[in-house]
């Protein structure tokens, strides 16, 4: 019977162990300390209980010694625990560099979509092998939904209008929940799927038997020509004009992840979130050196479009670029 | 340490001193039963309205933290929605509202003074300087409504190009708290009113001016958030008709 | 202690004919309609406040019932609206203002020697108002509910949702001024209405928990109402200001939210903890063990309340350096929190105790205010947070304040003065079984939610995996031990009310100026006002020796303990 139902979550990921053994700790510092005080509690109450011999309680103002000592413990131990819980939340919350699969996810009532970028595209449902670092892109496209997968001890808010990301090594094959944690309407409970870990080679077999869409990158790049995107912005390398004059808007090559300047002398590094406000409010950072003329593409792209569209512009680097 | 019998430490002081007109501490007598004397009874009226003034310190606060939080994220659009507010009449409105504060200021000083007639006039005054506000802000109300500024799917956004959505969240921020500024003003048109019928029945005397002092307090909180609310809405954009 | 001899010289022994108190002093609905007494007022709560008891309770049975099986029984959207509404109800109608309006509106104006609440009409219109703002939440119930959670998240609520929201909106909106209303009567009466000789340090320790509350009612709840009346707008007129699609923020709409609702747990707890200690002052017979510190505590909490909303917000996209200032001021509530309950715990020593219904409550609650409080920690760290939050862990956590500790100290509270308002005693016998039903009920329905919500199973979810099965069982089995513990105490308190054993001004033995006067006390409270040269909880033998210049001192602060 205690098979069909376990007491402890599946610990499945790299950051699980890290913040079990705080929760460990926490739940050993809530025994103890119940433990004690209740011990206390009806230790004293039997002990002290009121007998008909007319006696008086003895009257005890206070002592200031021991309210420093058992306010200034329990700081020390409060302290240490924040000490120790954020260092294991930047541990967990700053993505390695290797990521070896950027996923991109996004959230609807009420079903998960997730994006590969080799192009396979699941709904509720999300494979991924062993041992890799997986990098998760997400937003939603009405309201909060919250990714969560207790055997990965990860959870994130999929917010409408902005990403976040969360990342993940799995270290244990097997299947796990997928919820969804913040209410989101009438069908959150059904707001679920399972998360598939797989060896490697598995997990190859099972790229090589889907039939995947077009990969990001591509969808992107037809998004890019389609919107006319490419009227203004050179995307590749050594080209310095567009029908023979200069471009109207900065050049896409090798534009993400750098520092640029802006018209107000601003900088801002191009990020996801840089290209995402661009596309929806081009007059919000103008680079410099560019008039302030590209039209607003609100309305006219879904999140799932626009995240297709970071994929291309992330895919134009200077080497290797496609095109 | 030691304690005593409580019995003996509770002395008394005669009851049912509140319905004789002075008491026995030879302070005037309440006005309502429960207080001790007239100085514990102004005392706590005063410290209700300061602690109703705080609480609506908070009430306006959660907007213009949320009017500060939006002109961060879209500085450009504020500017341009602010330029479409009038800010002549806000001026005059701002101005309306700093003489009506002294007139409030002055029928309070006149009540300790005993200058009946005057202070019934600075009372009437400080009411039509409230409603000549109120009489202004309909008419730019009214003059936002043509021009479809009134936040909602009417929306007019063309006016504001790229900027359209963002202006209509300002606009819902402008409407929001000068309506709710606008409504403080009828409350307090209608504490006027009640100031005015108690002085003209010679319910305020030099000894006794608590009601007028708070209702006082009340005008100027009003008049206070306008200060705050005319540059932050109106003045913010003036600059972009002239540039 | 004899307080026959307080009355007037020549007054009528009590036996001998039907004295005047503040309940036989006109029996017409009008005489409690246009009330103006705060004792009368303290009885309309008593009686609104446990009608929405009942109410939010139906609507918890009603939960429990469709999580014993993993399946959906009931539609999806009527679990949603019964979820929404069990929390709606609980706390704006039952824990908010729960001990603050019915025992503080009836004890504060006597433990402090006034004769009333410095505001008597807006004690009466603050109730009104509790009423109407209960009149929408009837009508929205009535009328289909609303699916939004008690949290109102944008853009759910503002935008998607098809349910009532504007006029529960509305209705949240009418009662957070009930609260702001009391809180200001509170805080005004506090300063300007003590008795002479009522100083600070000689204040009961409710009456610091009370003002420590009044001050959240009256910073917390304004920015609630503005809050909450955006949504509204935003439903009625489409203004966008939390509509992410023309650029609205809807993480500024739950920054907004928890900064008046995080305080507001603060609100909900602290008057139970002001309760806690009078109950075990009067049952162990001693001074509470240092009195300054925790009355102190009780402001630090209040203090540190409105600094750590963003601990709410841990995976909502706020900054991630936020999130660890928010974390580290969270962790902070810990120590006054510690503080007293260390205090309480070292007030049983060498006292005499004795066991009574209120006393089994009291101790009750420090146990189970030591679990929700530890509990309370996980949360607070971020890594943890992580995977608790929005679990049942929350859910477990939250009750064991709640209901472990404001409802059980509530229900102490209750009893403990119950003589005091209605001058007769209830019956111990049964109110000891309900007690210990409660508590076991209690631990049986929400300890099994700490270990579902470590294995993963969110919050606000109707259908759930199999796995969870077992333990959502036993909750639903704990939560009708617990609605038996709850209907026990409604009967035999009621029956007191007309048989219960005549109380006696002070039944308990109990210090303090409530139990100086006659139970019930008359309209005005005091024949006459009272001059307080003693401290609270002046227990302990009479003094030998009464010497002509003796000086009864108040509490001392200095670290001092004085055997007799």
């Amino acid at each position: 019977m205690w098979k069909d139902f376990p007491l402890l979550p599946d610990s499945a990921s790299t950051m699980a162990n890290q913040i079990d053994m705080v929760w460990w700790f926490l739940v050993a510092l809530t025994v103890v300390m119940t433990a004690l005080i209740a011990a206390a509690v009806v230790g004293m109450t039997i002990y002290f209980r009121k007998k008909n011999d007319g006696r008086y309680a003895t009257q005890i103002v206070g002592s200031t010694q021991l309210e420093i000592l058992w306010s200034g413990i329990p700081f020390l131990i409060v302290m240490g625990l924040f000490g120790w819980g954020t260092a294991v939340f930047v541990n967990t919350q700053r993505t390695p560099d290797n990521v070896d699969i950027d996923m991109y996810i996004v959230g609807k009532q009420w079903m998960w979509k997730v994006q590969h970028p080799t192009g396979q595209r699941e709904i509720n449902a999300m494979h991924v092998p062993v041992g890799k670092v997986v990098r998760i892109t997400q937003t939603s496209e009405d309201v909060i939904h919250s990714f969560f997968v207790p055997a990965f001890r990860m959870k994130r808010d999929a917010v409408p209008g902005r990403y976040s990301q969360q990342w993940f090594e799995a270290t244990k094959v097997g299947t796990y929940h997928i919820f969804c944690a913040e209410y989101c309407g009438s069908k959150h409970a059904q707001m679920i799927g399972w998360v598939t870990v797989m060896e490697p080679e598995e997990y190859e077999r099972w790229l090589a038997s889907t039939t995947p869409g077009e990969v990001p990158e591509e969808a992107g790049r037809k998004l890019f020509e389609s919107m006319r995107c490419a009227s203004c912005h050179i995307t590749a390398q050594g080209v310095s004009q567009i029908d023979g004059a200069a471009p109207r808007g900065p050049s896409m090559v090798d534009i993400y992840g750098r520092e640029v300047a802006l018209k107000d002398n601003r900088k801002v590094v191009v990020d996801d979130e840089y290209i995402r406000e661009s596309i929806l409010h081009p007059m919000a950072k103008v680079t410099a050196g560019f008039e302030p003329n590209m039209p607003t593409y609100e309305g006219q792209l879904g999140e799932d479009q626009i995240l297709q569209l970071i994929a291309y512009i992330k895919s134009l680097k200077s080497t290797g670029t496609k095109q | 340490m030691s304690t005593e019998p409580i019995l003996a430490t509770h002395a008394a002081a005669p009851h049912g001193a509140s319905h004789a007109h002075a008491t026995v501490s030879g302070l005037p007598a309440p006005t309502a039963h429960h207080f001790v004397d007239l100085v514990q009874q102004e005392e706590a009226e005063k410290l209700g309205m300061w602690t109703f003034l705080i609480t609506e310190v908070m009430f306006f606060g959660a907007l213009f933290t949320a009017y500060t939080v939006y002109r961060n994220m879209y500085p450009e659009a504020f500017l341009l929605a602010s330029s479409k507010l009038n800010w002549r009449l806000g001026g005059v409105n701002t101005l309306v509202l700093i003489v009506s504060s002294l007139t409030m200021a002055m029928s309070i000083r006149c009540a300790q003074t005993s200058k009946r007639g005057l202070m019934l006039m600075n009372i009437v005054l400080t009411g039509l300087f409230g409603a000549t506000f109120l009489v202004i802000k309909y008419f730019e109300y009214s003059e936002k409504w043509h021009h479809h500024l009134m936040p909602g799917p009417t929306f007019n956004y063309a006016e504001f190009g790229q900027w359209g959505p963002q202006a209509r969240i300002f606009f819902s921020l402008y409407f929001a708290m000068t309506g709710l500024h606008a409504f403080h003003m009828i409350v307090g048109l209608g504490l006027m009113t009640w100031v005015f019928i108690k002085a003209r029945s010679g319910h305020f005397t030099p000894r006794r001016y608590a009601g007028m002092e708070i209702s006082g307090l009340y005008w100027h909180f009003v008049d206070l958030v306008w200060i705050f609310l005319f540059p932050m809405l109106y003045l913010l954009g003036a600059h972009h008709h002239l540039a | 202690m004899s307080t026959s001899s307080l009355m007037p010289a020549g007054a009528a022994p009590v036996i001998a004919t039907e004295r005047e108190t503040y309940l036989n002093n006109g029996y017409g609905w009008k005489s409690w309609l246009f009330t103006i007494d705060h004792k009368r007022i303290a009885i309309l709560y008593l009686v609104s406040i446990s009608f929405f008891f009942a109410i939010g309770g139906a609507f918890a049975t009603l939960m429990r019932l469709e999580l014993a099986t993993p399946t959906a029984d009931f539609q999806s959207d009527t679990y949603n609206k019964l979820f929404t509404m069990h929390g709606l109800v609980m706390i704006f109608f039952f824990l908010v203002p729960s001990i603050p309006a019915v025992l503080g509106n009836f004890l504060v104006p006597i433990m402090i020697g006034a004769k009333d609440l410095a505001f008597p009409k807006i004690n009466l219109l603050s109730w009104y108002i509790y009423v109407v703002g209960g009149l929408f939440t009837l009508y929205v119930a009535l009328s289909g509910g609303v699916d939004t959670g008690w949290t109102f998240y944008t853009p759910y609520s503002s935008t998607y949702s098809s349910s009532h929201v504007s006029a529960m909106a509305v209705g949240v909106f009418i009662t957070g001024f009930s609260s702001i209303l009391t809180g200001l009567n509170f805080i005004v009466t506090v300063h300007k209405m003590r008795a002479p000789g009522m100083t600070w340090f000689k204040l009961p320790l409710f009456i610091w928990a009370q003002y420590a509350t009044s001050l959240l009612m009256v910073l917390g709840t304004p920015v609630l109402a503005t809050t909450i009346l955006l949504v509204a707008l935003e439903r009625l007129f489409h203004i966008g200001i939390f509509d992410p699609s023309i650029g609205g923020d809807p993480v500024l709409f739950q920054h907004l939210f928890w900064f008046y609702s995080h305080p507001a747990v603060y609100i909900m707890i602290l008057p139970g903890m002001g309760v806690i200690n009078e109950i075990i002052a009067c049952f162990t017979k001693k001074r509470i063990f240092g009195y300054s510190f925790v009355a102190f505590s009780t402001l630090a909490i209040a203090l540190l309340g409105f600094l750590v909303w963003g601990h709410h917000l841990f995976i909502s996209g706020q900054s991630p350096y936020a999130g660890i200032v928010f974390s580290f001021i969270s962790m902070l509530v810990a120590v006054p929190s510690a503080v007293k309950v260390f205090n309480w715990t070292a007030t049983l020593y060498k006292g005499t105790i004795e066991i009574t219904t209120p006393m089994l409550y009291a101790l009750g609650f420090i146990g189970l205010f030591t679990i929700g409080g530890l509990t309370g920690i996980f949360l607070a760290i971020i890594s943890v947070d992580i995977h608790l939050t929005d679990t049942y862990f929350v859910i477990a956590h939250f009750h064991y304040v709640m209901v472990g500790g404001m409802l059980m100290a509530y229900l102490g509270g209750l009893h403990f003065w119950w003589p005091k308002m209605f001058g007769r005693m209830y019956p111990e016998f049964p109110a000891k079984i309900a007690a210990v039903t409660v508590f076991v009920g209690f631990n049986l329905t929400f300890f099994p939610q700490f270990i579902l919500g470590y294995m993963g199973m969110p919050r606000r979810y109707q259908v759930y995996p199999p796995e969870f099965q077992l333990l959502n069982v036993l909750s639903s089995a704990g939560a009708s031990i617990l609605a038996c513990g709850y209907i026990i105490p409604l009967i035999y308190l009621m029956w007191s009310l007309k048989w219960g054993k005549k109380a006696g001004p002070n039944p308990w033995n109990a210090k303090g100026l409530e139990w100086t006067i006659p139970s019930p006390p008359i309209t005005h409270n005091f024949e006459a006002i009272p001059i307080v040269t003693e401290g609270a909880y002046a227990y302990g033998p009479p003094p030998k020796v009464l010497g002509p210049g003796h000086d009864s001192p108040g509490p001392h602060f200095e670290e001092e303990s004085v055997e007799h």
